[in-house]
């Protein structure tokens, strides 16, 4: 199979435009005639349930939690950006286009990014229209603020709570569809497999979470917006259900997997204090405008400072290190995520440290409390500060918070061409379950666009050009590929069922987090990759031996649903660990030990990596087939990422 | 597994679904750190129950913090537990005493079945904003974000209304399990600002009339809602509410229309 993304021709500006005329439409009385299902009800999936519901579809929408309105979208903090140069400082959809190839270390498709850059001021209007509440002016105009990895203010934000404000307004819009009966909602619904006739995607499999009900359901198309995969390391910014299972289970139906090893570690949450810990919490980066990062000079210091005979405050001005504005003037303590991670990884290394672990660095509020008194601080940043009372009963008025990097994002997924087609025709990845746009890292701010931009705005288009081309004639789950893909999912409920060994699945999942962060995490070394690679292996074997799951199918089982997901984590491991193997270069926050420069930065090796990595699946333990997808540049010149 | 030093007694309500009759049942948490968080000191509880090839307890819980909304939990008679302005999922060990018993329950009203043990149906919630918590605008053909200038105190106001996470606290505080903290939260947003004004005294109507048909109880103003609310929404949304309600009912002669198109 060959790889074709599909980028339509013609100048970088135009491709959009050109394309959308150029895409087939459906005639808009047969829209009814159409049932589309989408999985996922967070900002990529309201939004495009919604979008082709009022366009006139049939929509059925599924997530697992009780309400669409708790999709893990909901958490995003900081802000969404858009070209919109309200500022007046010079953005454009150019220069967002530019600085998000640039951040993502020219790892993704240009194309995509472009269209994203395009549309991203559309997202903005489109919030406002529905009464998202986003912070203004004393004028009334929308107010902004600037993120990691820009030079400009171009992020829209409504307080620290922006992913729910959005949310909040994609549900509103599903809402509103739902109420009017175009779409259908199923709630407290797992998707566990997916249903392929003739090579095309007609259906799912799904699990009623509180019945043990293994029904089908079929459609025209089968968006997937079921999110991303950071829980994999175990402990991670995500939401606890956060998992790879819909896209999973789809790579095993034949969609390509791209780019799996791209994580991105977050600089600025907070540290981790026990093994008790069942997820790590993030300080948004917006913290990163007023706060300064730093550690102390000397070891001695650090070491006092773990000790607790020290106080950050009696830290003196002069022994301390603000190491992003030393070495980064031109964007301090804005760096990009992965830059500011690193940075801060390195100086726990050298024993610089802090906190009882010795696992952090500071971020200090005290020199914005002193310039704009902590009132003004409290109004921009008061729920991130009570959040962080809340976890470390201390206050970070008084002292610096405590931080460190933390798994937050992935930036891999199922491989969409421009259309968002998966390489199974009909079905469709939105939002973070598709690896496109951000490359090898993400700027800040730009999942949240990428998200809505794809549900508001893509796949209304690209959906219908596929829909014209097949044609309405009825789908329906007579057919025998509906029976038998429901047998396979209940012989995996049931495999699951039996397991009554020794160990829980979160102890499993505790173990594969600790061999991905430590040999996968945020440096990679050959020798490390091919170590983990065997422990993982170890580990499915021992699962399928030794797991306990509980209770049985038709009821609520907790245990079942984990383990479940606990299984793909482990396979999806084991995938990850041989992308990064075979990626020898360091890219983003893929940080390979054998590639740096003489001063220690990543080195990125455009000459054998500008592509992505798409891998196909070849059966159970078999070693997975690479396809490469590769990555021109016509607008930006490939050049060493520098911050300095 | 854990690493702390604080022993406790937990009076968990257990039942198997909505059909079945519940009991407490009493549960050691042990070895428990206040850093843990209540829902990690259940995941804990839960590890050992595993181990002993018992069922863990039910309990609903996603983002762990703060914000989704889906976590419940009655803590020895509060919702959310005893501190103020939070939910269960940021609610620390440290709160509790070494040997205290917890008491914990799920939330309780009629119109929010059981599902499992201490997991409650809270779709009743969705179906009222289903009913007009929004404004009826189709994607594209909108226009610029600033062509709509709305005064900052007008739009931190609304969003005040609109940090409302639908965990129902409210509703299982109050005595007569009434939703009207909820439901009031959004018909404020949305009545403050200009974007809601052409369906607000349609919204108003459509929201409470379904609320009731859901059979949610009737406010009285005591106040418990606002008092247990982990977003500390203000009655003052309820003040609101009652205003646009009896405008519409009054002064308008709008029905409640139902949207089938
Ligand atoms: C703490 C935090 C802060 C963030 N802050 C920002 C920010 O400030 N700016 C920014 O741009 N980005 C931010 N991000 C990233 C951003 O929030 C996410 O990338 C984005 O919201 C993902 O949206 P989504 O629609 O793709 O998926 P999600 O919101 O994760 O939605 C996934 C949906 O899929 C459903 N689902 C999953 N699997 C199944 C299945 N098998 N069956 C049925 N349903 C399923 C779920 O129920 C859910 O409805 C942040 C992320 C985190 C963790
Ligand atoms: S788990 Fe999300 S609010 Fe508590």
């Amino acid at each position: 199979m060959t790889l074709d993304a599909k980028i339509p021709q013609g100048p970088l500006a135009e491709k959009w435009s050109k394309h959308k005329f150029d895409l087939k439409l459906v005639n808009p009385a047969n829209k009814r005639k159409y049932d589309i299902i989408v999985v996922g009800t967070g900002l990529a999936g309201a939004s495009a349930a919604a979008t082709l519901a009022e366009l006139g579809y049939n929509v059925k929408a599924f997530c697992f939690q009780d309400s669409p309105r708790r999709a893990h979208s909901i958490a995003a903090q900081g802000g969404i950006n858009a070209a919109k140069n309200y500022q007046n400082d010079g953005d454009s959809v150019f220069r967002l286009f530019y600085d998000t190839i640039k951040g993502g270390d020219y790892r993704a498709r240009e194309a995509n990014v472009y269209r994203l850059a395009q549309v991203s001021v559309n997202i903005i209007d489109q919030c406002v229209a529905q009464g998202v509440p986003f912070a203004r002016e004393y004028g009334g105009l929308l107010d902004n603020r600037s993120f990691g990895g820009s030079q400009v203010s171009r992020t829209f934000y409504a307080r620290g709570q922006t992913g729910q404000q959005l949310l909040l307004g994609a549900y509103s819009a599903l809402n509103r569809q739902i109420h009017a009966g175009k779409v259908k909602m199923y709630t407290r619904h797992e998707m566990l497999d997916v249903v392929t006739i003739d090579g095309h995607a007609k259906g799912i499999v799904t699990r009623n979470m509180l019945t043990g009900a293994i029904d089908t359901h079929a459609g025209h198309a089968v968006l997937l917006c079921t999110g991303g995969y950071s829980n994999v390391f175990y402990l991670s910014t995500n939401a606890i259900g956060s998992n790879v299972t819909a896209a999973w289970r789809a790579h095993k139906r034949g969609a390509f997997f791209g780019n799996p090893c791209y994580t991105q570690i977050h600089p600025t949450c907070i540290p981790v204090t026990g093994d008790h810990q069942s997820k790590l919490t993030l300080m948004s980066e917006s913290l990163r405008n007023d706060g300064r990062v730093w550690a102390p000079k000397t070891v001695e210091i650090a070491e006092q400072l773990r000790k607790g005979t020290l106080k950050a405050d009696q830290v003196k001005e002069d022994d301390r290190d603000y190491f992003l504005e030393r070495k980064y003037p031109a964007f301090g303590n804005l760096v990009p995520r992965d830059v500011a991670s690193r940075n801060a990884k390195e100086m726990v290394e050298e024993g610089k440290g802090v906190g009882g672990s010795g696992f952090a660095v500071f971020l200090d509020f005290a020199d914005a409390i002193k310039r704009l008194g902590e009132e003004t601080v409290k109004a921009k940043y008061g729920n991130l500060f009570d959040m962080y009372i809340q976890i470390t009963d201390e206050n970070p008025y008084k002292q610096p918070m405590r931080i460190y990097p933390a798994v937050h994002y992935t930036m891999g997924g199922l491989w969409v061409d421009y259309n968002l087609s998966t390489t199974i025709p009909g079905l469709y990845a939105l939002g973070e379950c598709n690896f496109s746009d951000h490359g090898a890292n993400r700027l800040g701010a730009s999942a949240l666009m990428q998200g809505l931009s794809d549900g508001y705005f893509v796949i209304p288009y690209t959906l219908g050009d596929y829909l014209a081309k097949i044609g309405p004639k009825k789908v329906d789950t007579s057919h025998p590929a509906f029976e038998q893909t429901k047998q396979d999912v209940i012989a995996h409920v049931n495999k699951l069922l039996s397991l009554k060994g020794t160990k829980t699945t979160n102890e499993y999942h505790r173990e594969l987090g600790h061999i991905m962060w430590e040999y996968c995490g945020m440096a990679r070394t050959d020798e490390g990759l091919r170590k983990a690679k065997g422990l993982i292996q170890a580990l499915k074997a021992d699962f399928w031996k030794n797991a306990i799951v509980t209770g049985e199918n038709e009821e609520v089982n907790a245990s079942l649903e984990r383990a479940g997901r606990v299984a793909d984590f482990i396979e999806l491991g084991e995938l990850m660990i041989d992308d990064a193997l075979m990626r020898k270069e360091s890219c983003g926050g893929h940080f390979r030990v054998e590639s740096q420069t003489a001063d220690g930065e990543a080195l990125r090796d455009d000459e054998n990596f500008a592509f992505v990595a798409a891998w196909e699946f070849k059966g159970e333990n078999q070693p997975e087939e690479l396809h490469k997808e590769q990555l021109t540049f016509e607008a930006v010149h490939l050049s060493q990422r520098n911050y300095a | 597994m854990s690493n702390g030093n604080m022993n406790l007694t937990l009076k968990v309500w257990r039942q198997k679904n909505a059909q079945t009759a519940g009991k407490f049942v009493s549960y050691k948490a042990e070895s428990i750190s206040p850093d843990m968080s209540f829902l990690e000191m259940l995941d804990v509880v839960n590890e050992s129950l595993t181990h002993k090839g018992e069922e863990p307890i039910n309990f609903d819980h996603d983002c762990r913090e703060g914000i989704c909304g889906m976590c419940s939990l009655y803590i020895n008679g509060h919702p959310h537990g005893p501190k103020r302005g939070i939910t269960t999922c940021q609610l620390h060990m440290r709160t509790f005493h070494d040997g205290e018993t917890i008491t914990i329950e799920p939330w309780r009203a009629e119109a929010f079945p059981i599902v499992k043990d201490l997991a409650v149906d809270r779709s009743a919630f969705d179906r009222i904003q289903q009913a007009g918590g929004y404004v009826s605008v189709n994607t594209g053909g909108v226009p610029d974000g600033n062509a709509i200038p709305i005064p900052k105190v007008i739009a931190d106001e609304a969003f005040n209304s609109a940090t409302c996470i639908g965990c129902g606290a409210c509703v299982a505080a109050c005595k007569n399990a009434s939703a009207m903290l909820f439901v009031s939260a959004k018909i404020t947003q949305l009545g403050l600002l200009p974007q809601g004004q052409p369906e607000r005294y349609r919204r108003v109507q459509s929201m409470v009339a379904q609320m009731d048909e859901e059979g949610f109880g009737s406010c009285t103003n005591t106040g418990a809602c606002e008092a247990e609310c982990p977003k500390e929404i203000k009655l003052t949304n309820i003040a609101r509410m009652n205003n646009d309600f009896f405008s519409a009912k009054l002064f308008r002669q709008e029905e409640i229309h139902e949207q089938n198109h």
